[in-house]
């Protein structure tokens, strides 16, 4: 019972930081209907970023603390953030409005090559580690319950609240702020949105740097737990089930459909796995997707499709 | 003054409906066959045959397929490579395990397996559509993936999921140097173009393009979008899957499953939308650019580099490579969103006047 529970919190855990990735993805996609594939290269970016800076800094300013250097090296990594989401609304996504999904989806990944070209010209292309001083010892709970108690990384557990405060702070966002208040006018409808005077290109230019923040977020997670290498921009095709599982248009469904995905995937290869002679996690996430969809086309929580001829 | 329809009078139904309507079209696509055929031969080396000629006329086709899915029938997919790899394998295993299997049965046998495997993964479209559609495609790429590595049976019992074949031969005729290899890619590669341009103007064809228009609408008059997406479905993957078999057999000689990762089927769909959708030409540029824009740019910055006095080392090199790539994929979506293919009609018109202004 205690190995299931393990594995069932395992899971939770991995399903909220795949749904912090799948939260870029909807956030772009709400705001202005591209569906970004550039968000896992954006991860690897912001963290490649945020891991030299905090390498150099303390050489450049003589500053010990290893704090210090973290907060400083997350600053500028925020500013970098910011100029590759203005740059890419100047230069790519202002000329391509109305074009078809297609595509857009393929502009994306030219972005991504790009991406991944200049985070790897300009910081390097080695393993490189975050230490922002996450606790590695692993912890025993719920000894009460169950003889042995459930074995449980801290740094997961550390890992997924900064996931739900994040969660927390953008829904608050959206919900409460004048900026949010636009960000959800302009996904609902462009043209409605312009005519009450609403700017889109700086909406676009802001939603694109949240995504990178959650990116820089992700990035800072998954980079400590497996340190930054390129692999991590294989991490989007890793949340990219979770997106359509929660539906594209849907923040709580990223967050809903990153756990189901995340606890499916571990349960699958636990258990069904070694009959099959394993690492099938990562298709049997996409199967999973694809079972909902034929029941649900638009995901949990997306927006229902209505047709009209 | 040269490209011109002016008196080319039909008199008969069969004139009316002819594949190329204007003579100097005609003309124009028996030269370049023709050229393809006797002249090429005579003036490249080795080299153009193995590093461009021949992947890009087996990319060509498996960008052929994907755009009949994709730009005729408006089904976006992120699994093309998957079906090569099935078609690869497939074939593989035909050759092996039937005996006295001749080559081109098993290379086709792997394009019907392929289109089998299509129609399955293909279900999914009959509920969902768009990006979820294309999501739900990279289900069959990390599937097939997977299956081939894990799975020993396909694979014969060979470790890492590696299989080769050799001694190739077609009706009798070996195919080992690479000019055969170039000649036995391009046979198949005109058959089968041929075989789609008169499909996409067939009743089969016109139905995938009025699901691609509107599905809702297509059912209304009568069009069965079961039907037809799945037999776009089923010749887009047939075509996949012979380039797949193809890619193994005649390129590559031994693969493994990451020969037709997901790269693969990224590498396709950007042959396609840069080649322009819904056109049998641009399937052709746009193999065309990509097969030749990586190799362009390994060879001329090494160059740029020398004259600006900056060693570039290999790493440098490949990071710069993947920039400009993508760069330039940007730059081509924005300048001309319908994709290659437009340029050359927009070309075209432009020769129907010259020399006269209007």
């Amino acid at each position: 019972m205690s190995f299931f529970i393990e594995t069932l919190l395992g899971g939770l855990m991995t399903g909220m930081l795949y749904s912090l990735v799948a939260l870029g993805f909807v956030l772009i996609y709400k705001a202005s209907g591209v569906f970004n594939f550039a968000q896992g290269a954006m991860v690897l970016f912001a963290a490649l970023a945020m891991a030299r800076f905090a390498e150099w800094i303390p050489g450049w300013l003589g500053i010990e603390s290893l704090f210090l250097a973290n907060l400083i090296a997350i600053v500028i990594t925020v500013g970098i953030m910011f100029v590759v989401a203005w740059l890419v609304e100047r230069l790519a996504l202002r000329h391509l409005v109305n074009q078809n999904e297609a595509t857009l989806l393929m502009a994306t990944l030219g972005i991504t090559y790009v991406l991944d070209g200049v985070g790897q010209t300009l910081f390097g292309s080695d393993i490189y580690k975050i230490d922002v001083g996450m606790p590695k010892d692993p912890v025993i709970m719920f000894e009460a319950l169950f003889q042995g108690g459930v074995l449980i990384n801290k740094e997961d557990f550390i890992a997924a609240a900064i996931a739900a405060i994040l969660v927390a702070a953008l829904t608050l966002f959206f919900q409460k702020t004048p900026t949010g208040r636009a960000l959800r006018a302009v996904a609902d409808d462009h043209q409605a949105a312009l005519s009450v005077g609403i700017p889109l290109d700086r909406i676009w230019v802001i939603v694109w740097c949240v995504a990178g923040i959650t990116a820089l977020v992700a990035g800072i997670i998954w980079g400590s737990k497996l340190g930054v290498q390129f692999s991590l921009s294989t991490v989007a095709l890793r949340a990219l089930p979770v997106v359509i599982l929660g539906g594209l248009t849907s923040v709580p469904g990223a967050i809903i459909g990153g756990l189901i995905i995340g606890v499916g995937e571990k349960i699958s290869e636990v258990y069904l796995g070694p009959y099959v002679g394993g690492g099938i996690e990562i298709w049997f996430a996409y199967m999973l997707a694809l079972v909902f969809l034929l029941f649900r086309p638009q995901g949990l929580f997306g927006e229902k499709i209505i047709d009209r001829v | 003054m040269l490209y011109r329809e002016n008196g080319q009078f039909k008199t008969s139904y069969q004139a009316d409906q002819q594949i190329f309507p204007i003579a100097q079209d005609r003309l124009g696509v028996l030269l370049l066959i023709a050229f393809a055929f006797v002249g090429v031969p005579f003036l490249v080396d080795e080299y153009m045959f193995r590093a461009i000629l021949i992947p890009f006329l087996i990319l060509s086709l498996a960008s052929l397929g994907v755009n009949l899915l994709v730009g005729y029938c408006g089904q976006i997919t992120l699994g093309a490579g998957a079906f090569m790899a099935v078609g690869a394998y497939a074939g593989y295993n035909f050759l092996i395990r039937v005996p006295d299997m001749p080559v081109l049965g098993a290379i086709l046998l792997g394009g019907v397996s392929a289109a089998a495997v299509g129609i399955v993964f293909g279900v999914p479209s009959l509920r969902v559509r768009g990006l979820y559609l294309a999501v739900a495609t990279l289900a069959a790429q990390f599937f097939w993936d997977w299956a081939f590595l894990r799975i020993k049976w396909f694979t014969n019992d060979s470790s890492s999921g590696s299989v080769s074949v050799a001694n190739l031969d077609v009706f009798g005729v070996e195919i080992s140097s690479p000019l055969s290899k170039y000649l036995f890619c391009l046979t198949v590669l005109v058959v089968l173009s041929l075989a789609a341009k008169n499909l996409v103007r067939a009743t089969i064809g016109r139905q995938w393009m009025a699901i691609r228009d509107m599905d809702v609408a297509a059912a209304v008059i009568g069009i069965r979008p079961m039907y037809a997406k799945l037999t776009a479905f089923a010749v887009s993957s047939f075509y996949v899957g012979v380039a797949g078999a193809l890619w193994g057999f005649v390129h590559l000689g031994s693969w493994e499953p990451a020969a037709f990762s997901v790269d693969r089927s990224f590498q396709l769909l950007f042959m396609v939308i840069i080649g322009g959708l819904g056109s049998i030409m641009g399937s052709f540029f746009g193999a065309a650019f990509i097969v030749i824009l990586p190799i362009f740019l390994n060879q001329i910055l090494p160059v740029f580099g020398a004259i600006f006095g900056v060693e570039i080392s290999t790493a440098t090199v490949s990071h710069f490579e993947i920039m400009i790539f993508g760069s330039l994929i940007v730059f081509f979506l924005i300048v001309e969103p319908h994709g290659l293919a437009r340029l050359w009609s927009t070309g075209k018109e432009k020769l129907r006047l010259w020399p006269f202004p209007h």
